[in-house]
């Protein structure tokens, strides 16, 4: 890993999030709301409402208005919330450190479930594991996050109640019961994860079994866990740095879908929040914080990459 | 190819799964047992059993009704969406191979730009713009799917402009369009094909989910992801009402992915995986 290869892939990092700011500021301006009127109310007066288009600069041409609230981005200015008079970034910094727990405890079962089972469904192939492991998958890939969610809920909190419902309790306040309710969502978001990850792990599994390394360590005598734990699941694993990082986005969706169904004040729901209060400012911190998130997420999973594999040399 | 597609036992599941919501996407409203619309308040929540099979909700309609209507209002929808937005993706990604050099390098390093935002929130984004309705959403979710697929036809488009057929359209001086459209687009389409049918399943999925977080199809439609919406009301009272368009998502989407993959199996002989 240069040092010219971080500077291109941090810059890319610059263009990504340029590109989605162009792209979110067009979204938003289309937008059938008028700031104004958002503002002001259904019942200002016409006198009121000019003014206030002035002072958001709303009859400026779109390229100007554009300039203006990139550079407000530049400085850390993100505008404030057309409902709160809140400043959004610290909302959405504040919402997204919420949906982090969230979003790691996922990815941890994730792992936790899905590399024992794709490994397993590849040394028994057709066996019993790997009918398993296909049908998780094919449903984690069919069954909707809104479907999976509610049928959680109607089982376990509805039925058996074992889980609370809905809700959120902030983690230093009571850890036992925050992380009561964070159970069923976690479960929810991971079910896609498990799905692509466990794919992914089983037919690198297969590979590498049959790699010509993995047969000469079997021929040179070593035992079959020796040769699973130090020379396949070590190959294996590394490809699936790559599609965890790819499936931040799948993540982020499930996130949205998820605190909005079991009430948790992460970005997702701030960010339905906002559409439904049809609030630029908060819309617009909300898609770039996350898609930040994303572009973070994969620089991160580059750079693991290369440090985990010394045979790849980035210039 | 069809036989061998048959031969999979994906492919035939999921051809089995797909001939039945063809059924009720053709014939639906000819099928339901009773008026999907019909108020009966003495049968709310009317359990699954004799005279509503799949129970009925809040209002007394008939389930299964409701469902098998709904059917066109899902997922015809989520198909042109996925053929408008993976046939757009195809011809960007087929045109960004031919290219090449700088221009590839700008459309990739964009397409991996707009990827960062993940497909539903740029659903989301798109369809609370343009407003609510079943239209909309399907525009959304066709957008959605442009970048991905992009991608997915640049990296075997790239094959194809080293091939000798399209080194001689451009010696006989045809023009970038007729290349793209006529010469390469043409002999990417079986990897094209099998990547929008896997599409299509996620495609109902996001179209459902904006249904459900109230951005796509409006009351009183009866699409199934605003059917699961509506009766989230009611769990406590009617689980059923959630299960019967749950599942009927779920097994089209299952349905998508299994033709998907008994079309890979069948196009690819060799690959054993």
């Amino acid at each position: 890993m240069s040092a010219r290869w971080l500077l291109r892939r941090l810059l890319l990092i610059g263009y990504t999030l340029l590109v989605v700011s162009l792209l979110v500021f067009a979204i938003t301006q289309v937008l059938p709301a008028d700031a104004a009127v958002t503002l002001l109310g259904e019942n200002a007066t016409p006198d009121a409402l000019a003014a206030v288009r002035v002072q958001l600069g709303l009859n400026d041409p779109v390229w100007l208005q554009y300039a203006h609230w990139l550079g407000g981005l530049l400085h850390g200015d993100f505008g404030t919330s057309m409902r709160s008079g809140q400043p959004v970034l610290p909302v959405m910094l504040t919402a997204l450190s919420r949906s982090l727990l969230l979003a790691v405890l996922s990815i941890g079962l994730m792992l936790a479930v899905a590399v024992p089972l794709g490994v397993l469904a590849a040394l028994r192939r057709g066996g019993a594991i790997d009918l398993l492991a296909g049908l998780v998958a094919y449903l984690g890939v069919s069954l909707p996050e809104f479907v999976t969610a509610t049928l959680l809920l109607i089982l376990f909190a509805d039925m058996l109640h074992w889980l609370p419902a809905t809700g959120y309790v902030p983690l230093a306040e009571n850890p036992a019961d925050s992380l009561r309710h964070l159970v069923l969502p976690v479960v929810t978001v991971s079910l896609i994860l498990v799905a692509h990850v466990s794919r992914m792990m089983r037919s690198e599994t297969i590979d590498v079994l049959h790699s010509d390394y993995a047969r000469a360590a079997r021929l040179k005598g070593l035992s079959p866990a020796t040769v699973l734990f130090r020379h396949v699941l070590r190959n294996a694993l590394l490809p699936v740095v790559t599609i965890v990082a790819l499936d931040v986005g799948y993540l982020l969706g499930g996130i949205i879908v998820v605190e909005e169904i079991f009430a948790i004040p992460g970005i997702g729901r701030q960010l339905i929040v906002a559409i439904q209060n049809r609030d630029l400012p908060s819309i617009q911190a909300g898609a770039l914080v996350m898609a930040a998130t994303y572009a973070v997420a994969n620089f991160l999973a580059d750079v693991a990459y290369a440090v985990l594999d010394r045979r790849i040399r980035y210039d | 190819m069809i036989r061998r597609l048959l031969r999979t036992p994906q492919g035939a599941i999921g051809v089995v799964l797909l001939a039945l919501v063809a059924l009720a996407c053709v014939f639906g409203p000819a099928l339901a047992p009773r008026d999907p619309e019909a108020l009966d308040f003495l049968g709310r929540f009317h359990p699954p059993g004799a005279g509503h099979w799949l129970g009925a909700d809040q209002l007394g309609r008939d389930v299964l009704s409701r469902l098998l209507v709904g059917a066109r209002t899902t997922v015809p929808l989520a198909l042109l969406a996925t053929l408008l937005g993976t046939l757009s993706g195809a011809v960007l990604g087929t045109l960004s191979a031919y290219l090449g050099g700088r221009w590839d390098e700008a459309i990739m390093r964009t397409v991996d730009a707009v990827m960062a935002v993940p497909g539903l929130l740029l659903a989301l984004l798109i369809a609370s713009t343009l407003g609510k309705s079943g239209g909309n959403a399907m525009i959304a979710v066709a957008v959605a799917f442009v970048p991905g697929m992009t991608r997915v036809t640049r990296s075997v488009a790239l094959a194809a402009r080293r091939q000798d057929y399209v080194a001689a359209a451009i010696a006989r001086g045809e023009g970038g369009a007729w290349i793209v459209l006529r010469e390469m687009l043409p002999n990417v389409a079986a990897p094209v094909v099998i990547e929008t049918t896997i599409r299509v399943s996620f495609a109902v999925m996001l179209f459902a989910t904006l249904s459900f977080l109230g951005l796509g199809a409006q009351p009183p439609s009866s699409e199934w992801g605003l059917m699961v919406a509506e009766a989230r009301r009611f769990l406590h009272q009617a689980p059923w009402m959630i299960a019967a368009p749950g599942g009927a998502i779920a097994l089209t989407a299952i349905g998508f992915n299994l033709l998907g993959d008994g079309l890979r199996d069948a196009l690819n002989p060799r690959d054993e995986r």
